[in-house]
């Protein structure tokens, strides 16, 4: 028996041939793909019996498991405000815990950032959760540009991604790019800081910002309320994105979607510590006048923003990543360098590159950088001799000086070696007329001693006689 | 010592210590200068210092018990953070059992809250001193007021914020700079954030700090005069920093009206020593050591800006209000 089954529906628009079922021949299976890629809004027609494309999804939904999910979250605020307590308590770990502390322990002079990961695996499903933390954020007392390493960091990833997204072989692309920041507010009561609007004006065209008021415990109610209208006042004032939540036709989902845009900046409280109330065991801050529970939705925010983060807007947040912000910086790095024919972005891939890293740098700038980098080099080559030819004329200088001196001081000595000698000729005349002298002296001793001698014999002669 | 200001302590008859052989009615003379002070009334200078939103005004709004802050028109909370510090001053009289009290509350706003914070004390450290400096220049005049109006700042009380690790950079300046001109007394704002526990690690390690970086907060050890006084003020010494929490709104509780704050896990009573101890710094700073305060501001920190000042010169010559001094006494 055949059957006649149309092909219209918009699942089989895929480019691969859809699979022929409760015996179908082939030309028929042709026939109903052509008119069912027509358009989206084919007829809708019924199915006479069990196809089996309903399957999809789950097929959909075994390979990613299989896959595995990765989410990169980065958490920026004061120090003290309470991130690393709400991180353990969102995910229901100890990120940091006592024999790995986290950065609140440790006191920074300067803005770090720093990641940690932790694989989660809940109901088959792992998940490979990224935190990236920046101590030392607005901690100092001149906190201008405290901002710039998250800023790099942030690009710096993205960069990764697009290298990675370049390349020939492409069968890994690990996705490390930063898909949500929370950005704590501290609980003033008044408004937001300068820091903070600072901040949130140079991050929102890079990341899903997504301000938290940090220790909500601290305001009652009407304080909270009040501090909520007045951040979203001042947040539409300085025209900053904050993450948006799509709209969905489902008029359940827009129901609890509008009833978290009310409630907009979420106002948390974090703890892990487990307290006994009313019998029942709750995860809250023990007070003297009462406890905080943390997943109380009169109390705070809390579970409203786990549900949006991890239940239902995970994979959005991933997805505006890569489709708004990705591509936002993508496009601006690559009309950088095919518009002027200068890569502005020289400043972060070495000077002696010529290539770009999208591998697509036209000929014509080739060129030109070639004959940059030619003029560069004379330049340099002038500028070396030039300061060549200055040290030559100082060494030659330098040597006729020392040679002046060292003829006067060959003059001198001469003239010292000439004056010694001199003395020494007056002292041998002396001495030769001294000796003269002596022995004319001693010839007349000697004549002397010799008529003594002679006198003596005469003396002696007479005497004998 | 200005007149108007009773000793604290009354003077033994030293050597001697002949007895009395009836009653002259010396002991009067209490009652004399208190009829006197009561009169003249006092006044006091305090200055609240702080990053903007951690409830100074609604602190001292409580500690007198009456709107005498800057906020004291309710909620004015879109007001700008003004871009360098400000010193705003605000004045009162209130009375009570027959005593006036001239307050004057100094208030900084702008401290702390820019991207930049360097110097952000000297605008202080300026105020400080061009109060001493009227000071002195009323007491070298060669017609005197009978009574010189004080303006000095008798007490800085300096707000840490919660953040449940330690002092910052910033509080450390700013109190190592300023506590040789000033009395500082450091508390901990919004002390409501924090459990029990985390309370008194939090206030360990900020006292190991101060410590650590020799600052000398009021009661100042070295001015103990005596063993009695030791005594009370290592007790206070114990427990400052002391954990505040502020509130101007009465509540029902317990079938009594208190000052406190409500939050959905409970009411947070204000005067509650199991809650906050604004009750014990209420006590100390009015009840106990007051006067006190005022005569080191008098004898100690003024004396201190008066002998540099007659040293510097060589002598007093006559001064006009713009002259830069060093912040640093």
């Amino acid at each position: 028996m055949i059957l006649l089954v149309n092909f219209s529906s918009p699942f089989l628009r895929s480019p691969r041939a859809p699979v022929i079922t409760e015996g179908m021949s082939s030309s028929e299976v042709l026939a109903g793909e052509a008119e069912g890629n027509g358009g989206i809004m084919g007829q809708q027609k019924n199915l006479e019996g069990y196809v089996g494309f309903a399957n999809l999804p789950n097929q959909v939904y075994r390979k990613s498991v299989k896959r595995g999910f990765e989410f990169t979250l980065m958490v920026v605020g004061e120090s003290g405000l309470g991130k690393s307590t709400l991180i353990n308590s969102l995910f229901l770990t100890d990120l940091y815990s006592p024999d790995y502390p986290g950065p609140s322990h440790r006191i920074k002079k300067t803005v770090q950032v720093e990641q940690s990961q932790v694989l989660i695996k809940e109901g088959g499903v792992h998940l490979l959760l990224t935190i990236v933390d920046t101590p030392g954020f607005g901690d100092a007392v001149d906190n201008s540009n405290c901002w710039q390493p998250v800023t790099d960091y942030i690009d710096n990833k993205f960069e990764d991604f697009l290298n990675s997204e370049s390349r020939v072989n492409r069968r890994l692309m690990p996705d490390s790019r930063v898909h949500c920041c929370l950005y704590f507010i501290a609980p003033s009561g008044h408004g937001l800081k300068p820091l903070d609007i600072e901040f949130m004006k140079r991050l929102h065209e890079k990341v899903n910002v997504i301000p938290l008021i940090a220790k909500a415990d601290t305001m009652t109610p009407e304080e909270c309320l009040q501090f909520k209208k007045q951040i979203m006042k001042e947040i539409h004032e300085h025209k900053i994105k904050i993450y948006d939540f799509p709209e969905t036709d489902n008029e359940e989902e827009m129901k609890m979607i509008r009833k978290i845009k009310d409630r907009l900046p979420l106002a948390v409280v974090g703890s892990n510590t487990i307290i006994e109330v009313n019998g029942k065991r709750v995860r809250g801050r023990q007070y003297p006048w009462g406890v905080a529970e943390v997943e109380n939705g009169d109390h705070c925010d809390f579970t409203i923003l786990r549900n949006m983060l991890i239940r239902t807007h995970m994979q959005d947040l991933k997805d505006v990543t890569n489709n708004v912000h990705y591509e936002n910086y993508r496009s601006r790095k690559l009309a950088a360098v095919t518009y002027n024919g200068v890569d502005n972005n020289k400043n972060k891939s070495q000077l002696t590159k010529p290539d770009t890293p999208d591998g697509m740098s036209p000929l014509a700038q080739m060129e030109e950088e070639r004959r940059e980098h030619v003029a560069k080099m004379k330049k340099m080559e002038q500028e070396m001799e030039q300061v060549f030819d200055m040290k030559v004329k100082e060494k030659i200088q330098k040597l006729q000086d020392s040679e002046a001196e060292l003829q006067k001081r060959h003059e001198q000595m001469k003239k010292n070696l000439q004056a010694q000698y001199k003395e020494l000729e007056e002292k041998r005349r002396q001495f030769e007329e001294e000796v003269n002298t002596w022995e004319t002296h001693q010839r007349i001793l000697e004549q002397q001693k010799l008529e003594l001698n002679r006198t003596i014999d005469k003396g002696k002669k007479k005497k004998i006689f | 010592l200005s007149a108007g200001q009773p000793s604290r302590k009354r003077s033994h008859s030293s050597g001697g210590g002949s007895t009395l052989l009836g009653y002259i009615g010396i002991d009067t003379i209490i009652e004399q200068m208190r009829k006197k002070t009561m009169k003249t009334g006092f006044d006091f200078n305090i200055m609240v210092v702080g990053p903007s939103g951690l409830g100074k005004s609604t602190l001292v709004n409580t500690l007198f018990k009456s709107q005498v802050s800057r906020k004291s028109a309710g909620w004015s909370r879109d007001e700008k953070i003004p871009k360098t510090v400000e010193i705003k001053s605000v004045s009162h009289v209130i009375e009570e059992g027959g005593v006036k009290m001239k307050l004057t509350v100094v208030d900084t706003p702008g401290f702390g809250d820019q991207i930049n914070n360097d110097n952000c004390w000297e605008p202080i450290s300026k105020y400080i001193n061009e109060q001493f400096e009227k000071f002195l220049k009323e007491e070298v005049n060669i017609t005197r007021k009978k009574r010189i109006p004080d303006t000095r700042v008798h007490c800085c009380v300096y707000f840490i914020p919660p953040t449940g690790h330690s002092l910052r950079q910033l509080d450390v300046e700013f109190m190592k700079r300023l506590s040789h001109s000033v009395n500082i007394i450091p508390v901990i704002a919004k002390s409501d954030t924090m459990t029990v526990e985390e309370r008194q690690e939090f206030k360990q390690r900020v006292r190991k700090e101060l410590e650590m970086n020799g600052i000398e907060f009021y009661p100042q050890k070295e001015f103990d005069d005596d063993i009695e006084d030791k005594s009370d003020n290592d007790k206070i010494r114990e427990m400052m920093p002391f954990a505040v929490v502020g509130s101007d709104k009465e509540y029902q509780v317990n079938g009594k009206r208190v000052l406190g704050r409500k939050t959905p896990w409970g009411i947070i009573e204000v005067e509650n020593p199991n809650h906050c101890e604004f009750a014990q710094l209420r006590d100390f700073l009015i009840r106990s050591h007051l006067q006190d305060l005022k005569e080191v501001t008098h004898n100690i920190h003024y004396e201190t800006y008066r002998a540099k000042r007659l040293n510097d010169n060589g002598g007093l010559h006559p001064i006009t209000s713009n002259d830069t001094q060093e912040s640093n006494l």
